[in-house]
C-alpha cells in the first residue's frame, strides 16, 4: 500500500504535498492516547475514592455520599475518558499527545487547522466508527477510502496527515547552518548530517561501516590505512569535521 | 541536481536561517499583531518561492523536503480563520441554530409523524397482545405496574435528583446523538431509532393503561416530555437530512454533499444538547417530585416547549450589534443545499 498524499493549494499558488497517515499510524495514536485517558480516568477514580475512604473514616464510601461520590468522582472519571479526545484536539489543534508521538496532526482538506465545529462532529461519528466494537467500521473505512478517513473525518472534513513540522531532519534552522558551514556537496552533508543524527540507534558495527563508507568517497586526504585503523569516536569526529562542526 | 543548485543553495541558506525562528513560532501564536502578521506573510512568500525554485532545482533533495515542510506550517498560520470572540457564539444562536433549524422543518414534521404513527401501532399491539410487553419493558417494570406502582414512583429512592438529572441527560444525549449518526446508513438507522423509541412509548402508555396508570405516567412526562421528544425528532430530522445528501448528492460528491450538510446541522445538534440538559434537569427534579401539580408540570412542560421554539427560531436573544461577517457573507452559498 503506497503512501497516500494530499496536494492542498497554496495562497501563493504554489502547492504544497502533505502526506497522509495510514491506519497504522492511526491505530497507534489511537492506542497511546486511549491508555493515557484510561490512566487519567482510573487515577482520578483512586484518588477520589481514597479520599472518600478518609473521608468516611474507614466506612462504605458509597452508602456514605452517594452523591458526592457519584459528582465528584465517577463524573469527572468519565469526562476524563469520554471528552478527552474532543477537548485535547480543540487545546491542541488537532492533536492529541498520541498523535503528537505518532507523528500525526489533523488538517482540512485546505491544509488548514480545523475549526472547533469540525472537530466536535469528527468526534461525535465516533458512535458510527466504533460499531460494532474496536473501531471496526472506522478501521474498514479507513482501508478502502483515498484519504484513509473514517466516517467522522468525512463529516467534518478532515485529514490526518503526518506531521512534519516537528522533524528534525526536515528543519529549515539545520538545513541552512548545513549548508552555510559546510564546503561538501549539500547531499553528502545532508547524508553525514542523518548518520551523525542516527548514530546513538545504530550497531557499532553498522556505524563504524557507515562512517568509514563516507570518509572513503569524501575525505579522500586519509590514506586508507589511518582510515582503518580509526577508532568510533575519532571516526564520529572526523564526520564532524567534515561538517565543519567544532 | 540541475547545474547551479549547489550555489543557488548556499545564497539562500542564510535567509532560511533567519526564517527558521518564524516558521517555529507562527503556528502556535494565538495572537498576531500587524507586524508580526506582516512578517509571517513575507516569510510565507518568500518561501514559497524558494521552494518552486528548490523543486526545479533539485527535486527530492533533503532541502526541498525542509523547504516543502516549513511552507506546510507557515500555510497553518498564514491560513487560520480569525477569532470573531462573541460575535461567533452570536452568530451561532441567532443564525445557523435558526438556520439549521429551519432548513430541516419538513422532516421533523414527518419524523413527528413517524414517532407518533409508531406509538399507534406500540399502542394496538400491547392492548392486542399484552404479553408481548416482556420485549419493551423490564420484569421488574411490569411486576410494579401489575400492582399497581409505576416505576417512577419511587425513583428518588433509588438515586438524588442531580444524579438522575445526569443520567437522564448522558442517555438522552446518546440518543439524540445516535439519531443524527444513524442518517449515515441512508436514513434506514435513524428511521429505526425513531420507530423503536415510539413504538416503545406507545406499548408502555397502553400497558399502563390497561392497569389504570396511563394517567399517572403522562402526569410524570409532562413537564419533560414535549421538549425531550420534539429533541429526538429534531435529531431524527437532522439524520434524515444527512441521509438525504448521501441519497440525493449537490454537490460534484456524495462526499463533498455528506460533509457540507455535517457542517449545516452541526449547530442544531447543540442546541439540542442545551435543550437535553434542561429537560433533564426538569426530569430530575420537577417530573418524579409529587408536590407538582399538574398544573405546574403543564405549565412547566409548556412553557419551556415555547422557550424551545423561541429559541430555535433565533428569537429568544435580541439580535444587538454586527454578528459574525464572515459566516453572514458565505450564507448564500453555504446554505444553499437545503
Amino acid at each position: 500500500m503506497g503512501m497516500e498524499e494530499l496536494t492542498v493549494r497554496g495562497l501563493t499558488g504554489v502547492d504544497m504535498t502533505l502526506t497522509v497517515a495510514g491506519v497504522g499510524t492511526r491505530a497507534y495514536a489511537f492506542i497511546i492516547d486511549w491508555h493515557i485517558r484510561l490512566l487519567l480516568a482510573l487515577s482520578w477514580l483512586l484518588l477520589g475514592w481514597l479520599i472518600a475512604r478518609i473521608g468516611t473514616s474507614g466506612g462504605s464510601v458509597t452508602t456514605g455520599s452517594p452523591t458526592v461520590f457519584l459528582l465528584g468522582v465517577v463524573t469527572p472519571s468519565m469526562l476524563l475518558y469520554f471528552l478527552y479526545h474532543p477537548v485535547l484536539e480543540l487545546v491542541m489543534q488537532g492533536r492529541t499527545p498520541g498523535k503528537r508521538m505518532a507523528g500525526a496532526r489533523l488538517v482540512t482538506r485546505e491544509g488548514a487547522t480545523p475549526a472547533p465545529g469540525a472537530l466536535l462532529m469528527r468526534n461525535l461519528f465516533r458512535l458510527i466508527d466504533t460499531l460494532p466494537a474496536f473501531y471496526a467500521l472506522g478501521l474498514v473505512t479507513c482501508v478502502f477510502t483515498a484519504q484513509r478517513v473514517r466516517f467522522g473525518d468525512l463529516a467534518a472534513g478532515t485529514v490526518l496527515v503526518l506531521d512534519e513540522s516537528s522533524s528534525k531532519s526536515k528543519s529549515l534552522e539545520r538545513m541552512g547552518a548545513l549548508l552555510q558551514h559546510s564546503t561538501l556537496d549539500p547531499r553528502a552533508a545532508a547524508l553525514i548530517e542523518d548518520v551523525l543524527e542516527r548514530w546513538g540507534e545504530l550497531e557499532p558495527q553498522r556505524r563504524m561501516q557507515l562512517a568509514r563508507g563516507l570518509l572513503e568517497k569524501l575525505d579522500t586526504g586519509t590514506s586508507p590505512e589511518l582510515r582503518g585503523a580509526l577508532e568510533e569516536a575519532q571516526l564520529r569526529q572526523r564526520l564532524q569535521d567534515l561538517l565543519g562542526r567544532t | 541536481m540541475q547545474p547551479g543548485a549547489t550555489a543557488w543553495l548556499r545564497a539562500r541558506a542564510p535567509f532560511w536561517r533567519t526564517l527558521a525562528d518564524e516558521v517555529r513560532t507562527a503556528p502556535g501564536r494565538s495572537r498576531a499583531s500587524p507586524e508580526e502578521a506582516l512578517q509571517t506573510l513575507q516569510a510565507y512568500r518568500t518561501l514559497a518561492r524558494d521552494l518552486a525554485s528548490a523543486r526545479e532545482l533539485m527535486p527530492r533533495d533533503a532541502a526541498t523536503a525542509a523547504l516543502e515542510s516549513s511552507y506546510a506550517s507557515l500555510h497553518v498560520a498564514v491560513n487560520r480563520s480569525p477569532r470573531y470572540g462573541l460575535a461567533r457564539w452570536r452568530t451561532l444562536f441567532l443564525e445557523r441554530i435558526p438556520q439549521a433549524a429551519r432548513s430541516v422543518r419538513g422532516w421533523a414534521l414527518c419524523i413527528a409523524g413517524l414517532l407518533v404513527a409508531s406509538a399507534l401501532a406500540g399502542w394496538w399491539l400491547i392492548t392486542t397482545y399484552p404479553e408481548l410487553i416482556g420485549l419493551i419493558a423490564s420484569e421488574r417494570m411490569i411486576d410494579g405496574v401489575e400492582h399497581g406502582h409505576l416505576w417512577t414512583d419511587q425513583i428518588l429512592n433509588v438515586a438524588p435528583s442531580s444524579v438522575l438529572s445526569l443520567r437522564i441527560f448522558s442517555n438522552n444525549a446518546v440518543v439524540t446523538a445516535g439519531a443524527f449518526c444513524a442518517g449515515l446508513f441512508f436514513g434506514l438507522g435513524t428511521l429505526y431509532m425513531i420507530s423503536l423509541n415510539g413504538l416503545m412509548l406507545g406499548g408502555l402508555l397502553a400497558f399502563t393503561h390497561q392497569h389504570g396508570l396511563g394517567l399517572a405516567l403522562l402526569r410524570f412526562i409532562l413537564a419533560h416530555g414535549p421538549v425531550e421528544l420534539s429533541v429526538i425528532c429534531l435529531a431524527g430530522a437532522a439524520g434524515t437530512a444527512l441521509s438525504e445528501s448521501l441519497i440525493r448528492p449537490r454537490y460534484p460528491t456524495r462526499a463533498e454533499s455528506f460533509r457540507r450538510c455535517a457542517e449545516l446541522l452541526g449547530p442544531l445538534l447543540v442546541a439540542c444538547a442545551l435543550l437535553l440538559l434542561g429537560s433533564g434537569l426538569i426530569e430530575g427534579f420537577i417530573s418524579p417530585n409529587p408536590r407538582y401539580s399538574v398544573q405546574v408540570r403543564l405549565g412547566v412542560g409548556l412553557g419551556y416547549w415555547v422557550l424551545m421554539l423561541l429559541f430555535l427560531s433565533g428569537r429568544l436573544v435580541p439580535a444587538h450589534g454586527e454578528s459574525n461577517p464572515r459566516h453572514s457573507r458565505d450564507k448564500s452559498t453555504r446554505y444553499s443545499m437545503i
